[in-house]
């Protein structure tokens, strides 16, 4: 039993995934009137490109070669250390090693980007770690609010006890999902942060700090990028909105509250869709003024949390 | 036999063995290669008896008391006492001298025939053995006169390369800086003697209920400004970014890793210990420098591109975090929660030890950069992991521990400190709260800006192409400097998987503290050899998240390479040129990469950006010869603190000088009025 649940714990995560990326590509699709790829499309391009060649630069060093699989590795790590079914808890998911680990994937991501030379990846980089800097407040903030209302920074044990349960500290929930909703934008380069569709040099971060990759290297940059986002939507729904989170495990249990979790991943998808088809891109300068918003949000909800 | 090792004639022995190295140097000091190596080795074996008389004391665990009355006068002895507070400090200066001075074995080879080896070695030994006496020393007088033991050989070190005019200005202003905090601290202690009649420590303890709080209040500002001088916190930094670029590498990594953390000793004995018990206020006044140290060191870190000026930065903002430590377990002790008292001092321990290996290490691989590149800004160099892939490694790991990576070292004193500092937030309310919100928001940006300003510095310096002639010349550094690197950054990963270990070795040392002798721990050290912060708080257990990585790593690598594809052909190119041929001229540079976080923090920074175009007609400006941008940050201490200051100064001399008439009848007039207002107050 154990073995399986560890087994699931694992490979949630990177299994489903890519499947966020194929909805909100269709969903994104659809809004323009195109009908788009199939939303399994991302394991295709994955499996194909791990299959290809690689060119490198000659410039790059090792540091460009191990960096996807660390980067990849790193997620999968924390995709293991974050609540997803409530009952099995396991020794990682303390809030700030989940924070610090995808700061490990964001390091060795950004010196990848500059270790061939090349421009964008430098302007990639550049801007990535400020984006990151300045997320780090909202994110741990966001989470510390939670933990102070659990009485707990455990992941797990956020996720299993019950969030609602001080009527009280609805308010500051919502204010630090909202903080929270910020950070999961900066931090998994969506709009208004980044434009993830496009590798047009001026608007690009994520997209130009993997320029130089092909093949499985590319593959498992790609993956790992979408591994982070259904992280934090994973974050989002089971430590904010905790109705779908897996309570016991009997069959019908399971049934109906992945059931729940799912529906909650596709709004977060068709919410993520919904903003990167209605609005534009915010030019670089004014994203601080949103990440400062998201710390303030979370400074408030930890004062009202607190009685 | 490991009493017989903690004992006095033990440390006189370490002691010794530096004075030896010292003198043994002096006396060679005709032939450089003898006294290279008699000064070093003299200070290996002096840092390694060191480390296992430490050792052996914590062991033991007994306090060690001593005196020696040399001199017929009753407010002077050489008193020493060596509880394991001492003890852990006397482990953290042999630890980082001794890889120190392993690397500095080969270092020093390039003064060979341009300066005094002999002298660099004298100063060198000193500068240790006075770091030793200082953490060690009992009595007001005796600590005065190591402290300026200290001060004045680290001084002469950091002027070691007396032939640049810019290197004798740094040494200068370190001198007047560190002379300032003596002064406050003398004061202080002379204070403190008017009411309790003793300069040493025990009894200064003793009395301490004699001394009333308004005194108390004014002391503790006057030792904040002494020893914050000391440790760099801001505004009294201003010497550090100076100073520690000037000295030798090695010396740099001591002053660095160790001697500014005898500021955060001597904070944590006297508020902690002999000045108990101590008002609230002392604790928040501590917090509020902290934070303002951490992230102001850090932002002015990132727009740095002088490798060792930005590493003396990061000394600053690492100081905050110990503060932050200190001030949390100051604040929680006067608030009466002792258990949350001593997880804070624990952080504080932790990261001071952590700060000493991973910013010596830096220091020293920066020191092997330097070496080769002959020049220290940054925009000179690229592409050296080709060149010096060892000395990349060890700066990757100095890095990632400085940024607080999991699972080295830095982390797990950032994640302690971070848990003091969530309690506060937990448990207390208005005022006292929001410094503690504060305190934490402040170490969350803290992180995130460290991790940049340290992408910025490794890619920078050992990734892309190089960005001149020199790079193509760079060599690996030799041996001793590598055995002196290696044993460091090794040192790190194991703090860091040991972290649940080390933390109950500090838990014991926070103990032998008077004031927390019977307190329940708030940490516990459990399950996995992990670290627990209250029952259910919050749990890291380093060795768990080391094998997770680990084993996730190899399995990626077992199925992406062996598994998939094995025939996958891999082919080398151009890096994509938009079909132009790239020159280094089109990297990013230091300060471009740091642009964007210095625009977003301009009110802080004030940077000034200074173009010169020149073109090739005058008349026709369309024809660019050539186009020059300058980023300086304006110097806002200078401009609005130490130059009002010196002013200020220089004004009161200048007045004070028009009684300064040169003639003799308004002297003896002076003479006599004094002689009158004396007779009057005796009478």
């Amino acid at each position: 039993m154990t073995i399986l649940l560890w087994t699931i714990q694992l490979l949630f995560v990177p299994t489903v995934s890519p499947l966020c990326f194929g909805v909100i590509k269709k969903i994104k699709a659809h809004m323009q009137n195109r009908i788009g790829a199939s939303i399994f499309q991302p394991y295709q391009d994955i499996w194909k490109l791990l299959h290809k060649d690689e060119v490198i630069s000659k410039d790059a060093s090792w540091i460009f070669r191990y960096a996807p699989v660390i980067v990849f590795s790193v997620t999968v790590a924390v995709g293991a250390s974050i609540p997803i079914l409530s009952f099995f808890h396991n020794p990682f998911g303390d809030v700030l090693v989940i924070v610090y680990m995808l700061s490990l994937g964001t390091f060795f991501l950004a010196l990848a980007g500059m270790d061939t030379g090349n421009v964008f990846g430098d302007l990639g980089s550049s801007r990535e770690m400020t984006i990151a800097a300045l997320a780090e407040g909202g994110f741990i903030f966001s989470l510390l609010t939670v933990g102070i209302i659990s009485n707990s920074t455990n992941l797990f044990a956020i996720a299993s006890g019950d969030i609602f349960a001080h009527s009280q500290s609805i308010v500051s929930l919502l204010l630090a999902f909202g903080g929270f909703f910020i950070v999961l934008l900066a931090e998994t380069s969506r709009f208004p942060f980044d434009n993830p569709a496009t590798h047009l040099e001026l608007t690009m971060i994520h997209e130009a700090m993997i320029l130089e990759y092909s093949g499985k290297k590319l593959a498992l940059m790609e993956w790992a990028a979408s591994n982070k986002l259904l992280i934090f939507i994973t974050l989002a729904i089971n430590l904010f909105l905790p109705f779908g989170i897996v309570q016991s495990a009997s069959l019908l249990a399971l049934g109906v509250h992945s059931a729940i979790f799912f529906a909650q991943v596709f709004v977060f998808c068709l919410v993520i869709a919904v903003l990167e088809s209605t609005m534009a891109k915010f030019r670089f300068f004014r994203l601080p003024d949103l990440l400062v918003v998201s710390f303030i949000l979370n400074v408030i909800a930890i004062i009202l949390s607190i009685h | 036999m490991l009493e017989l090792i903690a004992s006095p004639i033990n440390f006189f022995l370490v002691l010794s063995l530096f004075m030896l190295g010292a003198i043994g140097s002096l006396w060679y000091r005709k032939n450089d290669s003898i006294a290279n190596y008699w000064s070093n080795f003299f200070a290996i074996a002096g840092s390694v008896w060191g480390i296992i008389f430490a050792i052996a004391l914590f062991v033991v665990g007994r306090d060690l008391s001593f005196s020696f009355h040399l001199f017929p006068v009753s407010f002077f002895s050489l008193a020493f006492n060596i509880d394991l507070l001492a003890g852990f400090f006397i482990f953290t200066i042999s630890l980082i001298t001794l890889f120190c001075s392993l690397y500095g074995l080969g270092y020093v080879k390039h003064f060979y025939k341009k300066y005094n080896i002999g002298s660099l070695g004298f100063f060198y030994n000193l500068f240790i053995a006075s770091l030793l006496l200082v953490v060690t020393a009992a009595d007001g007088i005796f600590f005065i006169i190591a402290w300026e033991i200290m001060s004045i050989s680290s001084f002469l070190l950091v002027i070691y390369e007396h032939r640049n005019t810019k290197t004798i200005q740094a040494g200068f202003l370190y001198l007047v800086m560190t002379f300032v905090g003596t002064t406050f601290i003398t004061l202080a202690f002379l204070l403190l003697y008017k009411y309790t009649g003793s300069f040493n420590f025990g009894l200064l303890k003793s009395h301490i209920a004699s001394v009333p709080l308004f005194i108390k209040n004014i002391v503790f500002i006057l030792f904040v400004i002494g020893f914050g001088a000391k440790s760099g916190i801001i505004p009294l930094h201003i010497w550090l970014p100076e100073a520690h670029p000037a000295a030798p590498s090695h010396v740099s990594g001591v002053m660095s890793g160790v001697m500014i953390k005898t500021g955060v000793y001597m904070m944590l004995r006297l508020f902690l210990d002999i000045l108990q018990p101590i008002p609230l206020w002392w604790g928040i006044v501590i917090l509020l420098i902290g934070l303002i140290s951490s992230l102001l060191g850090v932002l002015y870190a990132i727009a740095e591109h002088d490798i060792k000026r930005l590493l003396a930065y990061h000394s600053i903002e690492n100081i905050g975090i110990i503060l932050l430590g200190l001030g949390s377990a100051l604040t929680f002790y006067a608030l009466g929660m002792p258990a949350l008292g001593l997880l804070g001092l624990i952080a504080a321990l932790f990261h001071t030890l952590n700060h000493a290996v991973f910013k010596s290490l830096l220091f020293l691989s920066a020191g092997s950069v330097i070496n080769q590149m002959h020049t220290r800004n940054m925009e000179e160099y690229g592409g050296l992991i080709r060149y010096m892939p060892q000395t990349a490694l060890f700066f990757l790991v100095g890095s990632k521990a400085i940024s607080a990576l999991p699972p080295l070292n830095g982390f797990f004193s950032e994640w302690l400190t971070f848990q003091g500092l969530f309690q506060g937030i937990a448990q207390l309310h208005g005022f006292t709260q929001w410094v503690f919100i504060l305190a934490a928001g402040s170490l969350a940006f803290t992180g995130g800006l460290a991790l940049a300003c340290f992408v910025k510095a490794f890619g920078t310096i050992f990734l892309a192409r190089p960005r001149s002639q020199e790079v193509f010349h760079a060599k690996e550094s030799d041996l001793p400097m590598h055995v002196g690197m290696g044993m460091l950054a090794l040192t790190s990963i194991l703090l860091g998987v040991f972290s649940g270990s080390v933390t109950r070795v500090l838990e014991k040392v926070g103990r032998d503290i008077g004031i927390f002798h019977d307190t329940l721990s708030f940490v516990s050290t459990s399950s996995y050899r992990g670290i627990h912060a209250g029952t259910d708080f919050s749990f890291v257990s380093a060795p768990l998240i080391f094998m997770l990585l680990t084993g996730i790593i190899l399995v990626v690598i077992f199925v992406v390479y062996f598994l998939i594809n094995k025939n996958q052909k891999i082919r080398q190119s151009e890096t994509w040129n938009c079909g132009t041929s790239l020159n280094q001229r089109m990297e990013i540079t230091a300060t471009g990469f740091a642009r964007s976080i210095i625009v977003i923090f301009r009110r802080v920074l004030k940077p000034s950006i200074q173009q010169r175009i020149e073109y090739h007609d005058a008349d026709s400006r369309y024809l660019l010869k050539s186009e020059s941008i300058t980023m300086v940050m304006s110097d806002v201490y200078n401009k609005y603190f130490y130059q009002p200051l010196s002013a200020t100064v220089v004004w009161a001399s200048s007045q004070l000088k028009k009684t300064q008439g040169g003639n003799i009848n308004v002297y003896i007039s002076y003479i006599f009025i004094a002689l009158i207002v004396a007779l009057f107050l005796v009478l």
